[in-house]
């Protein structure tokens, strides 16, 4: 996916920057709002993350702005406003949804999701292997004439997989990328979802397979 | 000196201590005039009687003679039963009558008789005199007509003149008391209408007191809108410090934890990882935190001047639920949403209803185990009732009051996160719209049921 990041704290916005890249994200960095229109000029994102106080105006106002001139692409607001009624008001402006400060990538992650669902803007947002259709936003699974969805953390998972066909990851890669740092991940719990996926990809041409002492691959059936 | 505590009680007592000596003085002065009018009728009497008796002083052959005239002494004998005496004495020799009647005060002057008070036979009598000159011979004689009269018919004139006034004078003590009391509480009046209606606010409701206040509280009314004008001042300071500092650590902090993040992707030994992940729940815990002492902060400000507008409570919590649902996502938990398809109108406050709402439900998803329902329901009878079931652990037996305690947190939580004021704040939301906050066992048989009860107002 394609994010832009407007955000004036350079090294906030760095480590988001670097933390959405190590899930394969693309993202763009501007640092004030009129960076962040010449960005949308030459660029098509699918989300933009929006602070609220940058040094050359008010995010809110951007917002306004966009959403007058039908720019439909949503806008998550990064906000440091935790109180209830600030987040209304936000939602009122067209904000799509908001996270607050500090924020699990996961949630963030979840969210965006859940916007873009929303927005329907997800039909593009997909990855194929061995004529297995991966909805990366609505977790929706397609071979041959079979269709299913995915729970969260079982879209999480095959996600990482069809990232990297081929590639073998560790238990404890995919621990990272299946839990939040609230839960309590352990490895037993990767083989309980690895043996979901494989029995949601039966049928399918693409399954997961064991290295032994190494971790899972994906490779065709 | 301990000083009068109450303005009204001293004001009833300076009431009724005049009333007091105003009606003493009225029952003297009753009396007084009453009784000295008596005896001026009583000695009015016995003058004319004697003088009657000194006009039927005759003179013959050189003595002088006295035909007493019974009327005389008959016009005394109205006056109750007292007993009437007389004495006539020519040249100092007692002619007729009582001898030993006292005559203390001998007239001097021809038809000025005079009066005094004597004891006589045991009774106080009143003694009227008068002096004639009789001409019996070449020099005449001095003769001295006395009349006394026991004073009993007197003294119970006075005593019933007495004991009317004393008892009017009673009667106006009791009517000048009561008409105190009232008075005193009347003009009290204004005094307690402010009293109210500066009682009646909550402790955050700073607005100047705009009730109607007599001139003579003016001042007093000023000073205190002064004082609460400066109040609010300061409050409103420490208010945006508070809530400018909440919002100072939070970029900060959310550099820290994402650069934490990256480091813990990119990190392989365990107990590294293990130190970034304690680190990293360390500050959600500190976030988690702060945003619900503002919550908490706000919901008590705004139960002080609850506002009630119109709303829908399906609306609310379907927005509720849509807020959460990526949250809930993330641990494969799914939000049922057990709710009827029309709206369900409400008066009361959204931004507290929804804090409370999202409490309850953020406490229900972190406390429920992975790949579980939580189910929101509302059932509207003679109150509405929100109810958010899980499948989580429960209470542990806890109860309400210990959970809605300001920071208490259950003896079952376990490693979870909080801060022990989600409830709190719920409850509170709960009571300022008259309703409250009730704790169960899931209908599951096990899990939390919380239901947020609200009356229709």
């Amino acid at each position: 996916m394609r994010y832009l990041l407007i955000e004036d704290n350079q090294k906030l916005a760095g480590a988001i920057v670097e933390r959405l890249q190590l899930d394969g994200h693309a993202v763009d960095h501007a640092d004030r709002l009129d960076a962040a229109s010449a960005c949308m000029d030459v660029a098509n994102y699918d989300l933009i993350l929006l602070d609220i106080m940058l040094p050359d105006g008010d995010g809110r106002d951007f917002l306004q702005r966009q959403r007058r001139a039908e720019k439909r692409t949503p806008v998550i607001v990064i906000t440091a406003r935790s109180a209830v009624s600030d987040r209304i008001s936000l939602l009122d402006l067209g904000a799509d949804d908001y996270i607050t400060k500090p924020f699990d990538f996961a949630e963030l992650e979840a969210r965006c999701r859940a916007v873009l669902r929303r927005q329907g803007g997800a039909a593009d947002n997909q990855k194929t292997f061995e004529g297995t259709v991966l909805n990366l936003t609505t977790g929706a699974l397609q071979f041959g004439d079979s269709s299913t969805n995915l729970r969260n953390r079982e879209l999480r998972l095959l996600e990482v997989f069809f990232a990297a066909p081929g590639q073998v990851f560790s238990k404890s890669h995919l621990i990272d990328r299946m839990f939040s740092f609230s839960d309590e991940a352990s490895e037993n719990a990767i083989e309980v979802y690895v043996a979901r996926l494989r029995k949601r990809l039966e049928g399918s041409g693409a399954r997961i397979e064991t290295v032994r002492g190494l971790g899972y691959r994906m490779i065709p059936a | 000196m301990k000083q009068p505590t109450s303005i009204r009680k001293r004001l009833f007592y300076q009431l009724a201590a005049v009333a007091a000596v105003l009606s003493l003085a009225f029952v003297l002065v009753v009396r007084g005039v009453a009784s000295q009018a008596a005896e001026g009728t009583q000695d009015d009497i016995l003058a004319a009687s004697a003088t009657a008796i000194a006009d039927s002083l005759t003179s013959e052959d050189g003595e002088v003679t006295l035909e007493l005239p019974y009327s005389a002494l008959s016009m005394l004998g109205t006056i109750n039963e007292d007993r009437v005496f007389y004495r006539v004495m020519v040249q100092g020799e007692t002619l007729t009558g009582y001898t030993d009647l006292p005559v203390t005060r001998s007239p001097r002057r021809l038809d000025t008789p005079t009066f005094s008070t004597e004891m006589y036979r045991g009774d106080e009598v009143r003694v009227a005199s008068v002096l004639r000159r009789v001409a019996n011979t070449a020099t005449g004689s001095e003769v001295v007509v006395s009349v006394a009269q026991t004073r009993s018919g007197l003294a119970a004139i006075s005593r019933s003149i007495t004991i009317t006034a004393t008892g009017v004078g009673l009667l106006f003590f009791l009517l000048a008391t009561t008409l105190s009391l009232l008075a005193a509480n009347s003009a009290l009046r204004p005094l307690r209408r402010m009293t109210g209606a500066v009682t009646r606010r909550g402790p955050s409701d700073l607005r100047p007191v705009t009730a109607e206040a007599p001139k003579e509280l003016v001042p007093l009314v000023d000073a205190l809108n002064s004082f609460m004008g400066r109040l609010r001042a300061s409050l409103s300071r420490t208010e945006d410090l508070i809530s400018e500092a909440a919002h100072r650590v939070r970029t900060p902090l959310a550099t820290v934890r994402t650069q934490a993040e990256v480091t813990h992707r990119k990190l392989n030994k365990p107990e590294h990882k293990k130190a970034i992940r304690d680190m990293i729940r360390a500050i959600d815990e500190s976030s988690r935190s702060a945003g619900q002492i503002l919550d908490h902060a706000m919901v008590t400000f705004r139960a002080d001047s609850l506002a009630l507008d119109p709303l829908d409570l399906i609306a609310l919590i379907n927005e509720t639920c849509d807020r959460l649902a990526p949250t809930a996502d993330l641990k494969d938990i799914a939000l049922l949403r057990e709710l009827p398809d029309s709206s369900v109108p409400f008066n009361g406050d959204g931004i507290m209803l929804q804090a409370a709402l999202h409490n309850i439900l953020d406490n229900a998803i972190k406390y429920s185990p992975e790949d579980s329902d939580i189910a929101v329901r509302i059932a509207s009878g003679a109150e509405l009732r929100v109810s958010i079931a899980d499948q989580g652990r429960g209470f542990g037996g806890m109860d309400l009051k210990d959970l809605t305690t300001r920071y208490s947190r259950g003896t079952n939580v376990g490693d979870v996160v909080g801060s022990g004021l989600g409830l709190t704040i719920a409850d509170e939301v709960a009571r300022a719209h008259g309703g409250r906050l009730e704790l169960s066992q899931s209908k599951e048989g096990q899990g939390a049921c919380v239901s947020l009860i609200l009356p229709y107002v």
